[in-house]
């Protein structure tokens, strides 16, 4: 049987508009639903419940706990033992620097720092606007290309520090000009 | 029905990522426009392993290598090719001595490699089963269902001696025999697809190219040590394997070789998907069989070990990716054929992901014994752009860096090991001159220090302090006794920690400081970077007979710390500079140096 985090986490785009709590706490009980009478249904769930509101907050991690059963301390602290799962709400584009050691010797932390700089974020965190997050990867099998980075689920080869400005510009949500114009140059 | 022309187009992730979809469809399109549609089939296979080269694309039967192929050449491509029958020379592979490459067999990066794990990648379509079962595919099975007994299998597998390939090197015939013979009411299979050595992608490339190469060897281990279910543990980073894995699944029941009654025989076999979590320590087993239970993926003691108390306390066997897509060939082909492939004590092949500053980086099959300097020049081509060759690293940063005078070692579980290194799961990585040996060993721990899961103290706190040493010694701080203390702890730590994540964190840096002590020396004593990594003990200075006062440094530096009048010499404030390189990689004159 094949689960339905599987078909949702091929989508590294976070959604467009992330679903508000109301609308998607029938949805999460859909999915527990699946799930009833499946061992080790937890990781999955929340993989589920992370694909559809961008990240997990506290509350939905209690109606989990309390629909699965499960203590919510036993939920929390798988919730924070996995790099993937997040309770912080992330930015419309994630930005993933691949820090392989291919990539890391082929200068992905100067692409880092550089990114970093640019938009003035540390890596886990997002910008004031929402508009981006930033997460190092490892390895996503293109060391052939290194540094490499992937913003949302397209991958960028051989990425310079010097053109990190161009590399973001069509990604900047031109709607928003007036405000964050001032914050970028 | 057969085709004029075969064309297949690489999908696996790296030339994906560079538009070989697209290319693909275009020449779909191509052969529409053309009027050859009928006549060719265009397919999109798993990793040629050539990554260096990608997107490429192959035209058989002429054997044709095309690389760096852009949509825009599709069109050339079905003219020229395919319609006219004349090779397309511009974009065949050519060596650097000029000449260019028709044939696969040709090219240099392919000659030395033996192909068993990777033996369909690159050749069939991996979302259709019957190219699969066109290759000798879920042949092994059937002879596992209907003619050998669960004695034979082991057996086969013995005589094979094949051992995992996960890292450990534990022979596969014993894990599958401790399972076999347990008492339960249940068992299960797994597959360690949580492939998490930063610079590694054996795996993937694998579950990409030739997802059920795995699945037919879990429903023969099934049958063989009496499980009816099995479990498929693999990164969530791997959409695209995940995907061919589910396409592969569902082909595999609707033919009836997955599911209730496989073939008719009676046996019923089945296999779930779960995702990883991003956390390095899960491929480690015990921790991994954690996390399919849906707890915080910490590793146990061991023994009992999976084989006997596995998940959900029952017997399990767990191998990873690589070791299950040899099973079904040792029984189609024999133990005995497979055992002359290798050395005596590591038989069979191992693929590496050879990358860094390597000319050819990609993805190689050697048979075991094949020396270090066979892959790195003779498949790799050598060192990048001319630079001189420092060290190779294998085994990720649970191995330990391999120098100059130990090229010609023969490769396998033993030899690597005795070098402070090891196998791992097959990441090698390239460093020239230009690499800092501290700067890399100071990576290695710090990936080791974020992933450790902090259950016991040698790793959580022995790794962090090291760490600490580390950085004291690249901000121009350390001192002589660092050393010894850094030895001090990793020899701790190698002995004290529960599982091998802590166990052979340490060995980046013991084996760097053996092999490297001069280095660690010149950063300690003289306080200078040799290699130019170490941003507190470096600067970047412009060259005045060089400069010609562009001003492109001047508008590139992130933080205006350098200034100079147009045609004028430029200075770079070293208060403010914050030593990011810009300015260096800027530079078309070779005016700024790093000192």
């Amino acid at each position: 049987m094949t689960h339905l985090a599987t078909a949702e986490a091929s989508k590294t785009a976070p959604p467009e508009h992330e679903m508000k709590m109301e609308d998607v706490v029938p949805v999460i009980n859909d999915i527990i639903e699946r799930y009833r009478g499946t061992k080790g249904a937890l990781i999955p769930v929340l993989q589920s419940t992370q694909n559809l509101l961008g990240h997990l907050p506290k509350e939905m991690l209690i109606h989990i706990s309390e629909q699965l059963d499960i203590p919510y301390s036993e939920v929390a602290g798988v919730v924070t033992f996995y790099s993937f799962f997040t309770t912080t709400p992330r930015g419309k584009h994630t930005i993933r620097v691949c820090l392989g050691t291919a990539c890391y010797v082929r200068g992905g932390k100067e692409v880092l720092e550089a990114i970093s700089k640019e938009l003035h974020i540390e890596v886990g965190q997002t910008t004031e606007d929402r508009q981006f997050s930033l997460e190092i990867g490892r390895c996503f099998g293109a060391c052939g290309l290194a540094p490499v980075v992937m913003i949302d689920d397209m991958v960028f080869q051989r990425v310079k520090p010097s053109r990190i400005k161009q590399l973001l510009e069509p990604y900047y949500d031109t709607t928003q000009e007036g405000e964050d114009d001032g914050e970028r140059e | 029905m057969a085709f004029r022309n075969y064309i297949l187009v690489c999908g696996g992730t790296a030339c994906e990522s560079s538009k070989a979809n697209a290319i693909y469809e275009a020449l779909l399109a191509e052969c529409k426009a053309q009027g050859v549609a009928d006549e060719v089939q265009v397919l999109k296979t798993g990793c040629f392993g050539f990554c260096e080269q990608g997107p490429i694309v192959k035209i058989l039967p002429e054997d044709s290598f095309y690389v760096q192929i852009k949509p825009e050449d599709a069109k050339e491509l079905i003219a020229e090719h395919v319609v006219k029958g004349r090779e397309v020379k511009r974009l065949l592979y050519t060596k650097d001595c000029g000449r260019k490459h028709a044939r696969v067999e040709d090219i240099e990066f392919y000659q030395k490699q033996f192909r068993i794990v990777l033996r369909n990648c690159g050749f069939i379509d991996p979302e259709n089963i019957e190219e699969y079962i066109a290759r000798e595919g879920y042949v092994a099975l059937e002879k596992v269902l209907f003619e050998m007994s669960s004695d034979d299998v082991i057996a086969e597998l013995r005589t094979a001696g094949l051992r995992g390939r996960g890292g450990a090197g534990f022979p596969t015939w014993m894990k599958w025999n401790f399972t076999r013979q347990a008492e339960s009411d249940q068992k299960f299979i797994v597959v360690n697809a949580d492939e998490g050595d930063p610079g590694a992608y054996m795996d993937r490339s694998t579950l990409e190219g030739d997802p059920h190469s795995v699945l037919e060897a879990m429903i023969i281990a099934g049958k063989t040590v009496g499980s009816n279910q099995g479990y498929i543990y693999i990164r969530a980073e791997y959409p695209l394997a995940i995907k061919r894995l589910e396409i592969a699944m569902a082909q595999a029941r609707e033919m009836g070789l997955l599911g209730k009654n496989i073939l008719g025989s009676g046996f019923d076999f089945d296999i779930e998907i779960r995702l990883g979590a991003g956390a390095f320590v899960c491929g480690e087993e015990t921790a991994l069989l954690a996390s399919i239970e849906g707890k915080r993926g910490m590793p146990v003691p061991r023994p009992p070990f999976p084989a006997v108390k596995g998940l959900w306390g029952k017997p399990t066997v767990i191998n990873n990716v690589e070791t299950w897509a040899n099973i079904a060939m040792i029984i189609v082909k024999g133990g005995d054929w497979f055992s002359r492939i290798g050395t005596a004590d590591s038989s069979g092949t191992k693929v590496f992901a050879l990358t860094g500053k390597i000319r050819n980086s990609g993805l190689v099959e050697v048979p075991m014994g094949t020396t270090l300097r066979e892959i790195i020049y003779d498949i790799g081509g050598g060192i990048a752009d001319g630079k001189e060759f420092k060290a190779v690293q294998t085994g990720g940063p649970s191995g330990g860096v391999i120098t100059k005078e130990y090229l010609d070692t023969p490769i396998d579980f033993g030899s690597l090991t005795k070098l402070g290194s090891m196998m791992g799961s097959g990441g090698m990585i390239i460093m020239d001159e230009d690499d800092c040996i501290v700067d890399v060993a100071k990576f290695y721990l710090n990936f080791s220090v974020d992933e450790s899961c902090g259950k016991c103290s040698p790793c959580r706190i022995g790794g962090r302090s090291l760490a600490n040493l580390l950085e004291k010694i690249s901000k121009g701080n350390g001192e002589l006794a660092d050393l010894d203390q850094m030895i001090e702890i990793g020899e701790a730590m190698k002995k004290a920690s529960l599982c091998a994540l802590g166990q052979t964190a340490p060995n980046p840096i013991l084996s760097s400081l053996h092999y490297f002590r001069d280095e660690y020396l010149a950063h300690i004593v003289d306080k200078k970077c040799p290699a130019g990594k170490c941003k507190s003990l470096i600067s970047y200075n412009i060259l005045p007979d060089k400069c010609i006062g562009c001003t492109a440094c001047a508008r590139k530096c992130p933080v205006a710390a350098i200034s100079g009048e147009r045609r004028e010499v430029h200075v770079i404030d070293q208060a403010a500079c914050i030593k990011c390189g810009v300015c260096f990689e800027t530079c078309k004159f070779g005016a700024i140096e790093v000192r």
